[in-house]
């Protein structure tokens, strides 16, 4: 017997871990939160382009961050009525292109985006390691860069070392002679360093950074330098020496591309301004990954109508739990197995207390009639039939009469199961005729309290949230019903009903 | 107000969780059921194994033949009214005699053929059906009880409840109406549930609602004068339908006739716990025990009898 039950209780834990696993894994890639209304803070980045159009056809194109480290885009969009907006993706490199045939004075467009903070994936490693760019220096620059080069190489030994090296020599109170010379010929230090490094067989590059700080106007991108070591491109501040991605910069472009181009028009400006918003994180876990095999499963994949209608069955499985739970654990007589179910999702759309009098209401003037029927001494089918067309003639009155008294609660008596409440009043009132109104009224109060406690449960937010979200955790409820129904130890109702054994014991 | 479940387990008290799971479940195959939940196949199963039944006299299968019951009638002076798909006593009608056109119900209630005639009709409908299916009626011969019952039972009829797992009784109890329970058997209903002795058919304890009683409460009279004659007989029979039916956990509703002797009045495929109550101990443990015994030495009902008797043998009667 004992051997019977080690596949079963395999099956159990299958079960639950199935149900874990699979929620912790939908919880991860797509980021849907376990508790509801969680938020989440983005970045909404404005960039603002002014520009003097000179009357002919314009087209202004802007460089856009691809995948920049540390950030996700969210959604992007672009305001310039009269312009035509195309957002451009070619070789991996992204541009907004804004287009116009005829266009005179003062012009100005904005592209806004929104950007989640991710943790940061390593840069990857490109296929085959970016050529060194050639350099050419006029002298005497020529000569002070091939000094400057021979210290800090000799000083250094990877690249980013020679890079640190690189930026010491250069700073402004560098005593260093050469690099006042070179800095004299090429101001932009990152500019600059991105030649020396190229000089000295690196490979490197100019990238275009943003800093990110709430509710700042007017913002500029910051020129930065990325080289490229083993582990992939490494991203170093030109004034301060400080390596890799800052948790609030945002990599605007990388790459020689020009950021701006204006065709068309002149006097152009890019600036930029930003705020940091937060957002419900479930929105925005299904904007972004509604193409992740994790959502394709998921309700919300389905038109609104039927998600309404999952959103109740998938709340199901609870109910019935409650149902088994107090049946076989607590002991609790109920009218028909599965009816308080029924009755709590009627609730959950009545609200509770006018369910509460509508149902009492409804099964009260029921067995009234019921009552009466059983004088007329119908066949048992006709009996239930009569009755269903009763109720819903009771239900309609009492529907019509809450609306009159200007009780909206009146109209959602609908959503009843009329025939469930056919069935319980016959069944009702047959227990009325042979067990008494005591038998009803056990019966009828531990239908309802079944019914109130599987609705209390129902209509938890968090409750909702799960069961919507992660509709696989119904796998553990499912273990648990199997586990209950592996229960043979006594109900609670049971230590009541034997309490007189006290004596013989 | 609540006992403690370990104190249960440690008196071995079978609970309905245990009892659908580990008996029902188990040992009653689901197919068998309507041999018992069908009085009618159970009488002609009985008959089949020559296990002593009231004797059937007529069955009446469809509507219009209850316009005909008159002439059937006609030979009988005091029959027993029920529905074949009947559960716990629901629309039986015992009765007694006849006054001039009417019938006298064993309460004493006089009624009309009219009124005979409708509650056949009912029960045809599947009033007192489970499930409200359509029913039969079965007319059979009253019981004649046994004197020994004699001012033990107020009106109604006492049976005998024996509970036979795998073929071996394992508890009995004695249901004694009342004025309380309105002439019914019914514990829940105020029935006097008598336990007794698997060895000697006496009283062992005695429960009303629950708590123990010494006497009837109508009739004043001592039960532990309650001797059940022919115990062996009676007992034999409850073990002789397992054999009939197959079902290892049921339930045999015993009556004693005065001429006729023991017979079975109906089978339970989910016997009530309340037995335990009346007999002041748990069934599990003589449950598990059986659970032990193999089957090829107990072939017939009185070689299981007579280990019950030996093994089950009360030490203090009441």
């Amino acid at each position: 017997m004992k051997m019977q039950r080690i596949p079963f209780y395999a099956m159990v834990m299958g079960l639950i871990i199935a149900g874990l696993i699979t929620a912790w894994l939908r919880h991860t890639t797509t980021e849907v939160p376990f508790l509801p209304g969680e938020q989440k803070p983005v970045w909404l980045i404005e960039a603002r382009i002014d520009f003097v159009a000179t009357g002919g056809q314009t087209t202004v194109r802007l460089d856009l961050p691809d995948a920049p480290p540390g950030f996700r885009l969210i959604r992007e969009q672009a305001a310039s009525p009269g312009y035509g907006f195309a957002v451009l993706d070619d070789n991996q490199n992204r541009r907004a292109e804004w287009t116009r045939r005829q266009v005179a004075g003062p012009q100005t467009l904005y592209y806004n985006a929104q950007y989640l903070p991710v943790s940061q994936n390593s840069s990857a490693i490109e296929a085959e390691p970016p050529q060194v760019a050639e350099v050419f220096w006029d002298e005497p620059e020529a000569t002070a860069a091939r000094e400057l080069l021979r210290g800090a190489l000799s000083r250094s030994t990877t690249p980013a070392s020679t890079a640190r090296e690189l930026i010491k020599l250069l700073s402004p109170n560098s005593p260093d002679q050469n690099a006042q010379l070179l800095l004299v010929a090429e101001p932009q230090r990152s500019q600059l360093l991105v030649k020396l490094l190229n000089q000295a067989g690196v490979a490197a590059r100019t990238a275009l950074g943003l800093y990110l700080e709430d509710a700042r106007r007017r913002q500029n991108l910051t020129s930065m330098v990325e080289l490229y070591t083993e582990e992939g491109w490494l991203l170093i501040n030109a004034t301060t020496g400080e390596q890799g991605v800052p948790e609030n910069l945002l990599l605007w472009s990388r790459g020689e591309y020009s950021q701006l181009d204006v065709i068309g028009g002149q006097n152009s400006r890019l600036s930029f301004s930003m705020i940091k918003q937060t957002v419900p994180a479930m929105a925005l876990s299904q904007v972004q990954f509604q193409d992740n095999i994790f959502s394709m499963l998921g309700v919300y994949s389905l038109p609104i109508e039927e998600q309404s209608m999952f959103k109740l069955l998938f709340l199901l499985p609870l109910g019935a739990l409650v149902v088994v739970f107090m049946r076989v654990m607590v002991g609790l007589r109920t009218a028909g197995t599965f009816m308080p179910i029924l009755i709590s999702l009627a609730f959950l759309q009545t609200s509770l207390i006018p369910g509460l009098i509508s149902f009492v209401l409804i099964v009260g003037f029921g067995l009234l009639l019921r009552n009466y029927l059983s004088y007329l001494n119908l066949l048992l089918v006709a009996r239930i039939a009569t009755l269903i067309v009763l109720v819903i003639f009771l239900i309609s009155i009492l529907s019509l009469v809450g609306y009159q008294m200007g009780l909206n609660a009146g109209i959602t008596v609908t959503f009843f199961p009329m025939i469930i409440i056919a069935w319980t009043i016959e069944r009702m009132s047959i227990l009325w005729e042979e067990e008494g109104a005591h038998e009803v009224l056990i019966q009828g109060g531990g239908s309802l309290l079944v019914a109130v406690i599987a609705y209390l449960l129902m209509s938890l937010t968090v409750v909702n949230h799960l069961s919507f979200n992660f509709p696989e955790l119904n796998l553990i409820i499912l273990a648990l019903i199997l586990m209950m129904g592996q229960y043979t130890g006594y109900k609670l109702s049971e230590l009541r009903r034997f309490r007189s054994m006290e004596q013989f014991d | 107000m609540f006992i403690s479940p370990f104190k249960l387990r440690r008196m071995g008290m079978l609970g309905m969780n245990c009892r659908n799971r580990d008996f029902i479940g188990r040992y009653n195959d689901r197919r068998l059921y309507p041999l018992v939940d069908n009085k009618l196949e159970t009488k002609l199963l009985a008959q089949e194994h020559q296990v002593a039944t009231p004797q059937l006299r007529f069955v009446v299968k469809e509507q219009h033949e209850i316009s005909q019951i008159e002439k059937s009638l006609d030979k009988l002076s005091g029959f027993a009214i029920k529905p074949a798909k009947g559960s716990g006593g629901k629309g039986i009608w015992v009765i007694v005699k006849r006054d001039g056109a009417d019938f006298i119900k064993s309460s004493g209630a006089k009624i009309t053929l009219e009124d005979i005639r409708r509650h056949m009709s009912n029960t045809l409908a599947g009033l007192y059906s489970l499930g409200g299916v359509s029913d039969e009626v079965l007319v059979e011969d009253l019981i004649e009880f046994d004197d020994c019952f004699d001012g033990f039972s107020f009106e109604g009829v006492p049976d005998i409840r024996v509970v036979v797992f795998r073929g071996f009784p394992v508890m009995a109890m004695l249901r004694l109406a009342t004025h309380a329970s309105d002439g019914k058997a019914n514990l829940h209903q105020g029935a006097v549930g008598v336990g007794l002795d698997l060895a000697t058919g006496r009283c062992l304890n005695a429960v009303q609602f629950g708590k123990p009683v010494y006497e009837h409460p109508d009739t004043k009279r001592s039960l532990k004068e309650i001797k059940v004659p022919d115990w062996r007989g009676l007992l034999c029979l409850a073990s002789r339908c397992y054999d009939m039916t197959g079902l290892g956990y049921i339930g045999a509703d015993l009556v004693l006739d005065a001429n006729r002797g023991p017979e079975l009045l109906e089978l339970n495929a989910r016997p009530g716990l309340a037995i335990q109550v009346a007999n002041g101990f748990g069934l599990l443990p003589r449950l598990r025990h059986i659970e032990t015994l193999k089957d090829k030495h107990y072939r017939t009902a009185e070689a299981r009898v007579d280990y019950v008797m030996r093994e089950f043998a009360a030490k203090t009667l009441l």
